[in-house]
């Protein structure tokens, strides 16, 4: 069978920083989409926030997360998702994560998971987990990933969409 | 291309009918992983559990972290018959149950299997567990049980290959 996880298009964030990712025209021929990120943001200590076909509405999600020192879990209506590498992180370095998006082009509600880190070498960094819904039947054809409470991602802060076909 | 070609389908299920069990059976032993991605709704609120190669004595146990959307918290399953690959995630009625499990060198026949797996519901929680099947045999056969209910018309099962060369 042929190679079915195939990169569908990239972007990295150049100097200046910008204030979101934008991925349009997502073609609906593939299963699955899978997004890889590493950011950092330029001014705060934010989450990610995740918008499909130019909404932020109608997301909820559950989160775990470990700090370092406690673990903890929370939810809500919005479309948060794992935490960015804050500013005030050591130089040069970027969080990372992962979003999975089964069925991305289905008739049914979407529901997509999301795994990030973020590192430091100080005292405090974040391993999260969440489990997201988007409410809405529509198929995804736009991904736009910024920062919540806005601001930049730095200079060479990158994400790579990624197609899944399951035939 | 990302992943070289070394990801390959070996089967999908889109279910038409409500079914109790869902099952990948005569599971080619030339790859290296596999990698199952489901999309599930319930008949009712339920949880899955994996069988595989159809064992099902206390051949079991699971480790998992898992949040509530209040509570974050652990739980492990020792001999158990019923591996659950979620603890807090439910398969619910809203279609919003996804999980992504990993089966690393599953075709060996010297070493127990473990599985990880990364289970997720908007509306109950989410999480990521651990699976040890205590055998040495090749996982040739995967199926996913319910405590209770049936997996709803239209849930999604797909099984990939991962080739390490």
């Amino acid at each position: 069978m042929a190679n079915t996880f195939e990169l569908i298009a990239s972007s990295t964030v150049g100097s200046g920083g910008a204030s979101s990712i934008d991925f349009t025209s997502i073609p609906s021929t593939y299963t699955d989409l899978c997004l890889k990120v590493s950011t950092r943001h330029a001014t705060g200590s934010p989450y990610l926030a995740v918008a499909f076909n130019g909404s932020s509405a109608s997301f909820t999600y559950r989160y775990l997360e470990g700090s370092g020192a406690a673990a903890s879990s929370g939810n809500g209506s919005a479309n948060w998702s794992v935490a960015i590498n804050p500013s005030s992180a050591t130089a040069s370095i970027f969080s990372n994560g992962e979003i999975y998006i089964p069925n991305y082009a289905g008739s049914t509600n979407k529901s997509f998971s999301a795994d990030g880190v973020t590192e430091n070498n100080g005292t405090t960094a974040y391993a999260d987990l969440f489990a997201s819904l988007w409410s809405n039947t529509a198929a995804i054809n736009q991904i736009t990933l910024s920062a919540v409470g806005g601001g930049n991602f730095v200079q060479y802060s990158t994400a790579y969409l990624y197609g899944v076909k399951n035939a | 291309m990302a992943a070289g070609a070394t990801y390959t389908p070996i089967a999908t299920t889109t279910l038409a009918s409500a079914q109790s069990q869902v099952d990948f059976t005569s599971i080619s032993a030339s790859y290296t992983d596999l990698v199952l991605v489901m999309n599930t709704k319930g008949s009712t609120t339920n949880y899955p559990f994996l069988q595989l190669n159809g064992a099902t004595g206390t051949s079991y146990s699971t480790t998992t972290i898992t949040g509530s959307g209040t509570t974050a918290t652990s739980v492990r399953q020792s001999n158990t018959v019923n591996p659950y690959i979620s603890s807090d995630a439910a398969n619910t009625t809203g279609f919003e149950f996804n999980a992504i499990l990993h089966f690393q060198n599953y075709s060996n026949t010297t070493t127990y299997k473990t599985v990880l797996v990364r289970a997720n519901s908007a509306s109950t929680g989410t999480g990521a567990t651990v699976l040890m099947y205590r055998s040495t045999s090749a996982i040739d056969t995967i199926t996913f049980k319910l405590n209770t209910g049936t997996y709803s018309i239209g849930s999604t099962f797909t099984l990939y290959g991962i080739v390490a060369a």
